[in-house]
């Protein structure tokens, strides 16, 4: 039966693995000389002191590559369950061969294991070994990314670590499955991929941000939270937050406003939070700006801060990124030993 | 002498519709069995009950003694051809010789080549490139090297051209002779089964309308040609299959154990292909009067 299974899935495999020897050889080709660029970089800011100017420029420097192999590893588990998973079962009920496979002396829940081992496994090796390859070339750029880059957000969340094993696990056995009650190869295809995008775009929208709960808390403004603030003439001054925390690199923004001294979240408008501090005396007055751009605004904002406002956030601290890890691959394995479960009892009961 | 096939008031449901139902037959074993009946009829729902690919709604079958799902001691004394012959278009034909070998602990690899080599079949070609009667010819090849002691085929030569209608009959009829097994197949034409089938089951309307040996069959089973007559006065023990009338005479298909004595009957034979259209048209007596006026 393994000799079988094989023999139907070998053409694939081979595929896949040519994919990913190029892409590990690409990798590894360019990851010690982005490694070296990283610690030179480093060893630079730190006698200058200006380590955030080198991260945003390193960051910048290399995003289109970054977002390139993320974004592989984000399809990856997507395409082996349409193109390993949806076909498994769909084709042989399509062509009538499980009628043939059937009536050798196997049984029919011993054939389903075999091919159900033997592609499953494959399909969490190729996720694995492509997220190991991508999250070793990536470090550098983690310790560098830009906000919404991060480790913990979820574009690169779910593109590190170990989750897309699981990924893969779950959208291999979430097409075997369709493609068991479709019936046909196409269809299967079809209604995997937006099963499984579904899944993947809910899981950090609804599930992910409560598998622990979030921390909340409220931050005093400084160039780490602000992205942007300016006096429009004559107007209050305007502040919008980044999705960002002072102290805490790299943690998963969920929400973040002003609040004024009681607490109360300040009306905003599309410049950005309106604070009402005076503009006609005191260091946010116009003529108490010495010189133009961001730096003669900052004592009109070390103002706002004496006055009390504040950025309120919910977040997931950074050090979580491990424990998500390990819980989110758990929820998905889970789900696959469900859709597995489902999938003997199925071939044994329902389906001829 | 043991049964094959021995069925209990079996029956499938698909949903609201019974695909088989009632059926209650002992086939022994030794026989080549012809299943005939219009498409339709619960063939393949018989023929995959017995395979144990399907699982009874109600009633129960046991296949040379055991339960056909019982495992793969089970699968292993019984080959199937399904509908169609189907076969891994991407596979040579010497890989599906492999895949018997490696799925079937009593495969007969000598067997398999010969008859492979006999039919002039390219190991090396590939399924998906072979004509629909060698693809066949594949297919019952696999069937038969796994030596089962019953092989059951669900429509084996209904996609064929006549020609190799004929050879994959003669290849079965020799296997058949050959290994001392016991078959059964399906077909929508009597014409199929008629040289090679030594037993018979008529399936019309999901149900079992008549199962025996031919030689009995044929027997029991007369053409009456009288003056018209009512069927209700015939003797009892003379079973109306179908009737048909002209405004003076009447024709009746009967079966009966006894002699015929009744001097107004002219008694003729019928042939298999009387007696199965007989039995297929039972449920609906209107459409049954054309086709015999037609035989007359």
């Amino acid at each position: 039966m393994i000799w079988l299974a094989w023999r139907q899935f070998r053409g694939a495999a081979a595929m896949m693995a040519a994919a990913l020897v190029v892409l590990t050889a690409v990798l590894a080709l360019s990851g010690p000389d982005l490694a070296a660029q990283y610690s030179e970089g480093i060893t630079d800011c730190t006698r200058s002191g200006d380590c955030t100017g080198f991260f945003d420029r390193f960051f910048d420097e290399h995003q289109t590559p970054f977002m390139a192999i993320t974004l592989i590893v984000l399809v990856l588990p997507g395409l082996v369950g349409l193109f390993w998973g949806a076909p498994l079962i769909a084709r042989e009920l399509e062509a009538g061969t499980h009628l043939l496979v059937w009536n050798q002396s196997v049984t029919r829940t011993r054939w389903l294991a075999v091919k159900l081992t033997l592609a499953g496994v494959a399909s969490m090796a190729a996720a694995g070994l492509c997220s190991l390859a991508v999250t070793w070339w990536s470090g550098p750029l983690d310790r560098s990314a830009a906000a919404g880059f991060g480790l913990m957000d979820p574009v690169v969340f779910g593109a590190r670590g170990i989750v897309p094993m699981a990924y893969a696990a779950f959208a291999f056995v979430l097409g075997v499955t369709v493609g068991m009650l479709v019936r046909r190869t196409l269809p299967a295809m079809a209604v995997t991929l937006a099963l499984f995008a579904a899944v993947q775009v809910a899981m950090p929208l609804l599930v992910r941000p409560h598998l622990l709960p979030p921390v909340s808390a409220t931050f005093e403004l400084g160039r780490e939270n602000v992205d942007s603030f300016g006096m429009p003439p004559g107007g209050s001054p305007r502040v919008l937050l980044e999705d960002a925390i002072p102290g805490h690199t790299g943690a998963w923004v969920l929400s973040t406003r002003l609040v004024d001294p009681s607490g109360r979240p300040v009306g905003a408008d599309a410049g950005g939070a309106v604070v009402p501090v005076s503009v006609t005396s005191g260091p946010c007055a116009l003529e108490a700006r010495p010189e133009q751009g961001e730096a003669g605004l900052d004592p009109c904002l070390a103002e706002i801060n004496r006055l009390g406002y504040r950025q309120q956030a919910t977040y997931q601290p950074f050090e979580r990124f491990w424990p998500f890890q390990w819980i989110e691959t758990g929820l998905y394995a889970a789900l696959s030993l469900g859709l597995t479960g489902f999938c003997f009892w199925w071939i044994g009961r329902r389906l001829s | 002498m043991t049964s094959v096939l021995l069925a209990q008031g079996l029956g499938k449901k698909y949903g609201k519709r019974w695909a088989l139902r009632e059926c209650t037959i002992d086939i022994p074993a030794g026989h080549v069995v012809g299943l005939v009946g219009p498409n339709g009829a619960g063939k393949t729902t018989l023929l995959k009950l017995a395979g144990g690919q399907l699982t009874p709604t109600t009633g129960s079958i046991t296949v040379l003694g055991g339960p056909p799902t019982s495992g793969p001691a089970q699968l292993a004394k019984v080959g199937f051809v399904a509908q169609d012959t189907p076969t891994y278009a991407g596979l040579t034909v010497a890989e599906h010789l492999r895949l018997g070998a490696r799925l079937n602990p009593g495969w007969d690899a000598a067997f398999a080549r010969d008859r492979i080599e006999r039919l002039g079949l390219d190991p090396a070609q590939r399924a998906g490139k072979l004509s629909g009667g060698q693809r066949a010819q594949l297919a019952l090849t696999l069937g038969l090297a796994k030596r089962p002691e019953l092989l059951i085929l669900d429509e084996p030569v209904a996609a064929l051209d006549p020609l190799a209608r004929r050879e994959f009959m003669q290849g079965l009829m020799e296997a058949v002779a050959e290994h001392e097994l016991s078959v059964v197949l399906s077909s929508h034409l009597v014409s199929d089964l008629e040289r090679t089938c030594d037993y018979l089951i008529v399936l019309a309307g999901s149900r079992v309308q008549i199962a025996g040996e031919v030689e009995d069959l044929l027997a029991t089973h007369h053409r009456l040609t009288g003056p018209r007559r009512d069927p209700d006065r015939l003797p009892a023990d003379q079973h109306v299959v179908s009737a048909g009338h002209t405004d003076r005479q009447s024709t009746f298909i009967i079966r009966t154990e006894g002699p015929i004595h009744d001097p107004a009957w002219t008694v003729g034979q019928i042939t298999l292909e009387d007696l199965v259209l007989a039995y297929m048209d039972e449920r609906t007596p209107a459409h049954r009067r054309p086709a015999l006026e037609v035989q007359r």
